[in-house]
Formats: structure tokens, sequence, C-alpha cells
């Protein structure tokens, strides 16, 4: 009896077609996707990484909520013309506290890993509200509307346990200054000594322009000001991180 | 009472969407759940004015339950539509970024309303009542569960519809084809596993001893969704009256695990499902027996292994380790060999019919969407290889690819089996027209290549415009340069799109017409066998 007659019992018993295509579809992700878990040299290792500040992880959802990955990109790859036009290549250290990651799969406009200090909060605010004022050969979309939002500070802290649930590390003292954190970083005036030293390297003032109120432009030009400037590349080891 | 039970569940879970409206912590949520409760108490309103206390009719345990089916064709056709409406509209946003209204049709909350419209929505009704026609009628026997059909295609369409919303109102987890939120995606769980019972029990009662091939491939599609979808969406809600939730995975893990996810709601979602499609109504449609058995089991198991490892070709390049890349592409590029013997099968399957090519609109719409899967399952693996990707990746050249499988396959095997169970659902002796299908076949197939043809070469020019440098080793344009360039190529891709959809609306229009019982009056397509013309 060959082996295509034996296919003959798969297909008169519904159960063993089951377990039989489920055990087959497995394999694939166990084999790519578990080691990823526990392979050390998965993640590089780099100095400078911190959890996200409260104001920043506020932008970072407003991020995520309207889509923008869906035309940025964060990951610069390896090549010379993306490491002239972008900044180094991106690490994937870079993104480990990135929940969820946002890569992005496409570059409608450029790349925005490392586009943190490169231009000012105002300009930031005006390319947000009309980006062809700034850009005359955009078409992006109008985000005005993010200015006259007021951000919902209460109860942020369950965001940062949310995190710390799925493995960032926030701590305790965190957590706790999670809502004074959040007002102080956009706020010009505010004693930022405490607020520095749990977020090193984090911009602090008025983002927007309006220091009356945080808004969703506050949190987002925070966390746009931030992004691929905590890792200190003058300290990475290239050869040691190569995976 | 008719409805009792139903009429209770949903008033309750109206209730409890009425407290979640009161006492959520975000307003997207509490817009989110004003949106649940008006839909829930819609349903009890509609049930209420259907009621009735006569006992139940007897069910004839043996006749094919076809209501939900009706049902799923009709919402196929409609969500169909909507889907490639908002395509075009996105299409022409990227033209006219002044279509653009902020926030809520913005192009980043709009185009998972697209993406989720046509793969969920309209394939997802497509795979749900396709698989429930297919199985009866292979098996011999009834749906399994009494109402469980009902259910699954009811708590389907709540899904979609509280997925679309949620985008709109800028709920989602911003990973590609998994945007819904963690409530959506529980109900989807619940919903899901309804439908694998569902098939799965009807399977178990059949009266055929063989299972049919077509069912192989609904099953594995099934149960391979339900897994992907449980991994790939672990999270961690910030607050259970809240829409935020944290993925459980980050950065490089939750890359991979994503576009495993990703790549295989391609792999199973969008071709093991719709070759269990193809492998019941193109024989059907032809009247012949499919092609080669042997290639058929091959296929099956060759193209359900293989294809779960191709994920990690969407990270070419990125900071996902080297050999992980090197592994999703080495199966990337053995995956067309599966995916052209299951487009042998199909093809071949029109042995000894072939001039039903000329004749018969329906075949000839099955044999393009087979042609375009061919095609797509070609070009799918040339752009995984890495040195072709580095060009190709973030560009439109991937815009194109998607389209020509999802437009030319997916969208014309749907439409080619829509056609065919229309008139047999609603026991009408033929379509409306023929002649109308095939103006939509013309429509949609000259649409995609509009399309495809466009974003292949403003894919390309885009990626060679990055990286282009000048003598002093300079890089020669900017960004926003390469944007403008784009424009053209912008709205000559929503004009291909704007062809496909008109297709669609004849369609609709057809299916309509057929469904409350006209036929068009109209010169019948040329007979198969031409007439015989006396010697001059």
């Amino acid at each position: 009896m060959g082996l295509m007659d034996k296919h003959a019992i798969i297909e008169k018993n519904a159960t063993l077609l089951l377990v039989g295509s489920l055990l087959v579809v497995t394999v694939g992700g166990i084999v790519e996707i578990a080691p990823l878990f526990y392979l050390d040299n998965t993640i590089e290792k780099v100095e400078g990484m911190r959890p996200y500040s409260p104001l920043e992880l506020a932008g970072r959802n407003i991020y995520v909520r309207e889509g923008c990955y869906l035309c940025h990109s964060q990951m610069i790859r390896p090549f010379r013309d993306e490491v002239e036009r972008y900044g180094h290549y991106s690490l994937a250290a870079e993104s480990m506290y990135d929940h969820p990651f946002q890569w992005g799969s496409k570059r409608t406009g450029p790349d925005l890993a490392r586009v943190g200090d490169r231009y000012s909060n105002e300009w930031h605010v005006q390319h947000l509200i009309e980006p062809r004022s700034v850009v005359p050969e955009s078409i992006m979309p109008s985000y005005a509307f993010l200015k006259d939002t007021a951000i919902e500070v209460k109860d942020f802290s369950t965001h940062l346990i949310a995190n710390r649930r799925v493995g960032v590390p926030y701590s305790e003292d965190m957590i706790a200054h999670a809502r004074d954190d959040m007002i102080a970083q956009a706020d010009p005036n505010a004693n930022t000594s405490e607020l520095e030293g749990r977020y090193p390297k984090a911009k602090l003032g008025d983002f927007d322009g309006n220091p009356q109120q945080v808004s969703e432009m506050d949190a987002l030009v925070a966390y746009l000001q931030m992004l691929g400037t905590l890792v200190d590349f003058k300290t990475y080891d290239e050869a040691a991180g190569y995976r | 009472m008719k409805f009792g039970t139903e009429i209770v569940a949903l008033g309750l879970f109206a209730f409890v969407a009425l407290v979640a409206a009161g006492f959520g912590v975000d307003e997207p949520f509490r817009q989110h759940m004003w949106v649940l409760f008006f839909l829930l108490l819609g349903f009890v309103i509609v049930l209420l004015r259907n009621t009735s206390f006569a006992p139940a009719a007897s069910v004839d345990p043996s006749a094919y339950m076809d209501g939900p089916i009706r049902y799923g064709a009709i919402a196929t056709m409609f969500w169909g539509v909507v889907g490639m409406l908002v395509g075009v509209v996105i299409a022409l946003q990227l033209a006219y970024p002044d279509l653009n209204i902020e926030p809520w049709f913005n192009f980043g909350r709009l185009r998972p309303l697209h993406t989720s419209g046509v793969v969920f929505a309209f394939g997802g009704n497509a795979l749900i009542c396709t698989s429930m026609y297919v199985v009866q009628r292979t098996s011999r026997a009834r749906l399994f569960g009494d109402n469980l059909g009902w259910f699954v295609f009811w708590g389907y369409q709540l899904f979609i519809v509280m997925a679309a919303t949620g985008y709109l109102l800028g709920i989602t987890e911003s990973r590609e084809y998994a945007e819904p939120e963690w409530y959506v995606d529980i109900w989807l769980t619940i919903v899901w596993v309804a439908y694998l019972v569902l098939f799965l029990g009807t399977i178990l009662k059949r009266k055929e001893p063989h299972i049919y091939v077509a069912n192989w491939f609904y099953l594995s599609f099934i149960v391979t969704i339900a897994m992907l979808h449980l991994i790939n969406n672990l999270s961690m809600p910030a607050s259970l009256l809240g829409s935020k939730s944290y993925s459980a995975f980050s950065g490089v893990q939750d890359a991979l695990t994503q576009w495993w996810y990703g790549h295989n709601a391609v792999g199973f979602f969008l071709t093991a499902g719709f070759l269990g499609m193809m492998y019941y109504f193109v024989p059907k449609q032809a009247n012949r027996p499919v092609y080669s058995y042997r290639l058929s089991i091959i296929h099956f198991w060759a193209i359900i292994f293989l294809y779960i490892w191709a994920g990690p070709h969407h990270l070419h390049y990125t900071a996902l380790p080297d050999w992980a890349q090197t592994l999703g592409m080495v199966f990337s590029i053995m995956l067309w060999m599966p995916s052209w013997g299951g487009m042998i099968n199909g093809l071949m399957t029109l042995s000894g019919a072939w001039d039903k090519l000329r004749t018969d609109p329906i075949i000839r719409m099955m044999v393009m969407a087979i042609a375009f899967y061919g095609m797509s399952t070609f070009e799918g693996p040339m752009m995984s290889i890495k040195a072709v990707n580095s060009l190709s990746h973030y560009t439109d050249w991937t815009i194109g690819h998607v389209h020509s499988g999802a437009l030319g396959w997916v969208g014309m095997i749907s439409f080619g089996a829509i056609y065919y169970m229309v008139p047999k659902l609603w026991n009408r002796e033929r379509l409306y027209s023929l002649r109308l299908v095939t103006w939509h076949f013309w429509l949609a197939t000259l649409g995609i290549v509009v399309y495809a043809a466009v974003m292949w070469v403003s894919g390309i020019m885009q990626g060679l415009m990055w990286r282009e440098y000048d003598e002093q080793g300079f890089l020669v344009y900017s960004f926003a340069e390469t944007v403008a360039a784009m424009h053209p190529y912008y709205v000559m891709r929503a004009v291909g799109g704007a062809m496909y959809l008109a297709g669609a609306v004849i369609m609709t229009w057809n299916i309509t017409m057929t469904i409350l019982g006209y036929q068009r009056e109209e010169e019948p397509m040329p007979a198969s066998i031409p007439s015989l013309q006396p010697a001059q």
C-alpha cells in the first residue's frame, strides 16, 4: 500500500485531519519565534535605554491611535543611503520597551526612528497642524485637533502598570509619580529634577506653545523629540552587537 | 417562545454595554460602547418584532440549512463594495491630501478600515458562506447545531461593525491586519470557536465516507486562524473599562509574532480558505473532476507546512536576527512550488472544457483568478529574496503585489463562487444577466492591470530614487521630492481601483436582480459548439 493510499485514513477521520494539520502548522512558528525569547544575542547590549516617560508614552499612544506607522517606518536598514538619510541603523535594543513595535512596513513618509532633535518643537507643531505649510510636497493629513484636545491624565498610572505586567521595568516610584511627571514634563516652570532622575534625557518644556494645558500635541511632540535619542552610539560596540 | 433565549441574552449584553458606556475610563471607549449598545438594542427590537408563541415548526433534518448562506452572500457583496469604496477614497487621499477630514476620516484611521473591510468583511463573509455551502453538499449533511450557523453569521457581522467603528474612533492596536482592540478580539475568538464547532460538527456527521479536499483547506484555514489570532493578540488592557491595551510582546519578538500572524493571514485566510473555494466551485462550474487527486494531497500538506515559515520576509534587513531572516527567505522561495502545484491543479481541471472560456464568463473569471494566483505567488517569493527586498521594501511595489493577489485571486474567485451559488440558493433558473458578468470581468481585469502596473513602476521608481547618488557621492533626491514624484501614479492607481469597484457595483446590481427573480432579455452568449454553416 503506497503512501498516497494511506492518506485515505486521514481523509476518513476528521479528528486526525484536524490534529494533523494543527501539528503541521505549529512547527514553523515554534522554530522561528520561540528562540527569540531565550537567545541572549537577540537584543544587543546597549547603554541608555529606559522606559518611556508618562508624557512620551501618552504621545506614543497617540502615534499608535492615529495609525502613523501606516506611512512612517521606525526601522532604519543598514544601507548607505538610509544611514546617510536617517542616521545609524536601528538596533533591536531600541524597541525593547515598545508594546507594540512600530517598525512599520511602508514609507509613504520618511522614517522616524531618529527624528528626535532634528527639528524644533515649533516646526513639529506647525507641521502637524498644516503639513504643507512647511513641506509643500507633503501629502500628510492635518492633525490640528491634537492641540485642542487635553490629554486624559487621570489614572495614567494604570498604563504604566499594564506595561510593567508585560515586562517594562517601571519602578514603584515611576508609577506613583506618573501623573505629576506627566504634567511636569510639559510645564516650563516645574521643578523637573526628580523627573530627570527617573527618565534621563527626557525632553522638557512647553511643546505646543500653550502652557495652560497638557494637550495631545504636547504628548506627541514629546514622543517625536525623543525618538532615537536614547542610545549613546559613542559607546556602542558594533562587532559585539552583530547577530 | 421563538427567540426567547436570544432576546434575554442580547438584552443583558446591551445592558452591560450601557454600563460600560457610562463608566468607561476613556472617551473613545465610551463612544464605542454607545455604538455597541445601540447595535444590540437594534437586534433586540428586530427579534421582538419577529417573535411568536406558536410552537416551533419542525425542521427537516435532511434538508440543507441555506439561510445563513443567503445572508452571507448578500453580506459579502455589501462589505465588498464598502471596503473597495474606502480603498478608492484612501487612494484619492494619497493623491489629493485635502480629502483627509480630521480626525475620523484621516488616512491613518481609514486605511485599516479598508484593509479589514476587504480582507475580513468581504473575504471573511465569502469564506464563511461558501464553506457552509460546500461542507453541507460534500458531506450530504445539514449544518451542525440548530442555530449555530446563524450565531456565526451575526456574531461575525457584529465583530466587523465593532472593529470598523473602533478604527474611526481611534481604537486600534496598530499592528497590521490585527488592529482591533482586546475586547473586540475576545468577541472574535468566541465567534471563531463557534465557527470551528459548526464546521467540524458538520464534517463529523457526514454521510460520505471521505472528507472532500475543499474541506481540508477550509478546516486548516479555520484552525490556523484560531491559533494565529489567539497568540498574536495576547495583550494587557490598561483598564477593563478602557479601550487601550499593550501587546504582550515587545520590539523584535512582537515584530516577528506580528508578521508570523500577518503573513499567514495571507497564507491561510486569503489563500488556504480560497483554495477550498477553488477546489469546489471550479470543478462544479466546469463540470469536470479535479485534475489530480495526488497533486491535491501534496498541495495541501506542503502549502500548510511551508506557509507558516514565511513571516520573516516582511522584516528583511531590520533588527530581526539574520538567521531568522534567512530562514524566512528560504521557506518563502520553497513556497513557490506548492503554490504553483495548486495553480496547475486548478487550471488543469479545465482539461477538455477549455472551450467554456469563450462561452461562460463565470469560468473565465475563475480562470483569471487562478492565473493571478499563479502570478502573485511567483512575485511573492521573488520579493522575499533579500537583494530584491532591499529595493522593494517600504515602497508601493509591495502594495501592488498585495493587490494583484487580493483583487486578482481573492476577489475574482469569490465573485465566481457567488455567481455560481446565488441562482441555486434562491432557486433561480439562471443569473439576471451573463452579459453583465462579462462587463464585470473586463472592468475588474483591466482595473487590476492598471493598478498593479502603476504600482510596480512607481514602487521601483521610489526605491531607486531613495538610493540614487550623484558622481560626488551625495544623495540626489530629498525625501519630499520622491513624494512629489509619486503624484501621477497615485492618480492612476485610484483610476484602476475605481474600475475594479465599478465592476463590483455592476455585480451587485446583477445579483440583486437575480435574487428578486428577474431575467434580463439579452442576446445569449455564443453557444459552445458553433452552429454549422451550409457549404457555399
